[in-house]
């Protein structure tokens, strides 16, 4: 069906900016939004918002009270080794935003980078580009991160989101080199080139504002696939390691537990669910509002 | 002709595909800078004599190509290398092999009998409460790591509740592979019902619908045959993207219900930190997803005359 939009719809295409204002006065944008930006201020200030009941201290347990639900101080309990959970959780909120947000900039440059050069420059360097992509889309996202992080040392914050990073660029490559195609025929970028604007320049100003939209909503969503393959990965016993704490690290320990203290899985797992289903909501709803053919 | 020519350029597509991809892992894996064969013992330290003895078995001390070409002949010949003990590692998959297929076929099942469903349901119920009922929980149940699931599920349609088996295979197919399924389709399932939704209404709207209308066809009729028949593609189409996906997620569901198939032998192994036995499973099950998915390019691309 795309192939076949006339030149009146491409033109409304390249005058694509008004459904973002559109898109932002929906509940469907605020109430995500809103989500995620107190996460965001929970992961820049998290002992401020620890201290609320008065045991800010994630590091601070008592193996007395290990494993015990929750009581006055302590509304979500402790873990395993008497910590108490709700700081835990607090805290755990930025290595996991941290890893999906640096693997989503890694990836997505890496992404726009590829995609933009073999799109505009099409030819050899476009079928040697496409090659590259179409073999790291060869792996299916958790195995391929499996086998690489068996095989590194030290597993950080940077280090798994380097390895996630990986595998989760080629997709997002893909369709910048489609959006690149689609607005290097545009006759804007077609009167820069025969105005001798230079290649870097079209690139940067031209080309790039003009593609990269579709390529950031799905690096947005991405977030949230990220932060769940991290915990899946920390599960598994292959992702963050115990000094860093992280809701997968508390969900991993909480699982085992689950039967007779389920208090230790369920508060980290709300906050993980809450974090992803704000990125899927805030995601569709600019998906939907970028594509005129899913309003409805 | 074309048609051929279509296929054989699909299937160089794949062996380049396949010859990227083992060489990605073999220098990841085995070429990296810095002792592999070290890396590969993850945190205990190996005795000399047994490095020397593994870069003999890995052929460590050959050149490079010479190394890699190796390897992916021992691919060919299904030899996905030696554990620490020196059994073979395909050995050790091809009794468990026949636990993961059944596993993931009552996975595909479910994903595409609830999947597809939901979908047309919502579709047909486009904007209603049933419509959003549909779209939140797929949502929902997307949010929540597998393993999370898994041991909720255990917990909850198991233990409490007494459904089904809380893990292990005594009670043979349907009943203790249900639960597993269930929680490997969830994913997909929720992929399916959306894709379902999107395509029936947008088939909903086509101008055949119209004509057949016009023509005095029952909606039932409509619906059942013309619109599930050409909504039904991308659905099943995402089967194949999925097997990725359900092969990643059946480590931890095997591991978790204690199912002794693939899945489970790789779940122990990353316990275990037996590093080569990690690495022969993962690429057997990279492999099988490199070859289904071309098996389903292939079959596209003959049923589907709009992409030849």
């Amino acid at each position: 069906m795309t192939q076949l939009r006339d030149p009146a719809m491409k033109l409304l295409d390249s005058q694509r900016r008004t459904p973002w204002r559109g898109a932002v006065r929906r509940v469907g944008f605020i109430a995500p939004a809103a989500v995620i930006v107190i996460l965001a201020l929970i992961a820049l200030f998290p002992s401020f918002f620890a201290s609320f009941f008065g045991n800010g201290d994630p590091r601070f347990c008592d193996l007395g009270s290990s494993a015990e639900g929750p009581t006055r101080g302590h509304p979500f309990g402790f873990d395993l080794q008497g910590c108490d959970v709700y700081a835990n959780v607090i805290f755990g909120t930025q290595s996991s935003l941290g890893v999906g947000l640096l693997t989503a900039v890694m990836s997505t440059t890496v992404a726009v980078v590829v995609g933009i050069i073999a799109g505009y420059r099409g030819g050899v360097v476009d079928w040697v580009l496409s090659r590259l992509t179409d073999v790291f889309l060869g792996f299916p996202f958790l195995l391929g991160a499996i086998v690489v992080l068996t095989t590194i040392g030290s597993r950080t914050i940077v280090s798994v989101s380097l390895v996630l990073a990986l595998f989760s660029w080629p997709l997002q490559a893909r369709l910048m080199r489609t959006s690149t195609r689609t607005v290097r025929g545009a006759d804007f970028v077609r009167a820069a080139i025969t105005m001798g604007v230079p290649t870097y320049r079209i690139l940067v100003r031209y080309i790039l504002p003009n593609a990269i939209t579709p390529v950031l909503v799905i690096a947005a969503i991405s977030v949230g696939s990220v932060i769940i393959a991290e915990s899946s990965l920390t599960y598994l016993g292959i992702g963050l390691e115990p000094p860093t704490i992280s809701w997968g690290l508390q969900l991993a320990n909480g699982s085992a537990h689950f039967i007779r203290s389920p208090h230790m899985l369920v508060f980290p797992a709300l906050f993980l669910a809450t974090t992803i289903i704000s990125i899927i909501v805030l995601g569709d709803t600019l998906r939907s509002a970028l594509d005129p053919r899913r309003q409805r | 002709m074309r048609l051929v020519a279509g296929l054989g350029a699909r299937f160089a597509g794949l062996l380049f595909v396949f010859l990227g991809v083992t060489l990605a892992i073999y220098l990841l894996v085995f070429a990296l800078p810095g002792d592999p064969i070290r890396a590969l013992g993850g945190d205990r330290p190996l005795p000399a004599n047994v490095v020397e003895t593994l870069r003999e078995k890995y052929n460590l001390n050959a050149p490079l190509w010479k190394q890699y070409m190796d390897y992916v002949l021992g691919l060919f010949r299904g030899d996905f290398g030696l554990d620490f003990r020196g059994r073979s590692v395909s050995d050790q998959m091809a009794a468990r092999w026949p636990v993961t297929i059944a596993l993931a076929l009552t996975a595909w099942a479910i994903e595409l009998v609830v999947g597809i469903f939901l979908g047309v349901l919502a579709a047909l119920k486009a904007g209603t409460a049933i419509d959003k009922a549909v779209l939140w929980s797929t949502i929902i149940f997307g949010a929540v790591p597998v393993f999370v699931l898994a041991v909720t599920a255990q917990l909850v349609l198991g233990a409490r509740l007494k459904l089904f088996p809380v893990a292990g295979i005594e009670a043979g197919w349907p009943m203790s592979y249900m639960l597993p399924a269930l929680v490997l389709a969830v994913f997909g399932l929720a992929a399916i019902s959306r894709l379902m939704r999107d395509s029936v209404i947008d088939n909903l709207r086509a101008d055949y619908v119209r004509t057949a209308r016009v023509k005095g066809l029952s909606r039932q009729r409509i619906v059942g045959v013309h619109v599930m028949r050409n909504s039904m593609v991308p659905a099943v189409t995402y089967l194949a993207t999925d097997l990725g996906s359900l092969l990643g997620s059946t480590i931890v569901v095997e591991g978790v219900f204690n199912l002794p198939g693939v899945g489970s032998l790789l779940f122990d192994a990353i316990r275990a930190h037996e590093g080569t036995t990690i690495v022969g499973v993962s690429v057997a099950l990279i492999l099988i997803f490199l070859i289904t998915s071309l098996v389903v390019d292939a079959l596209h691309y003959l049923l589907d005359p709009r992409i030849r």
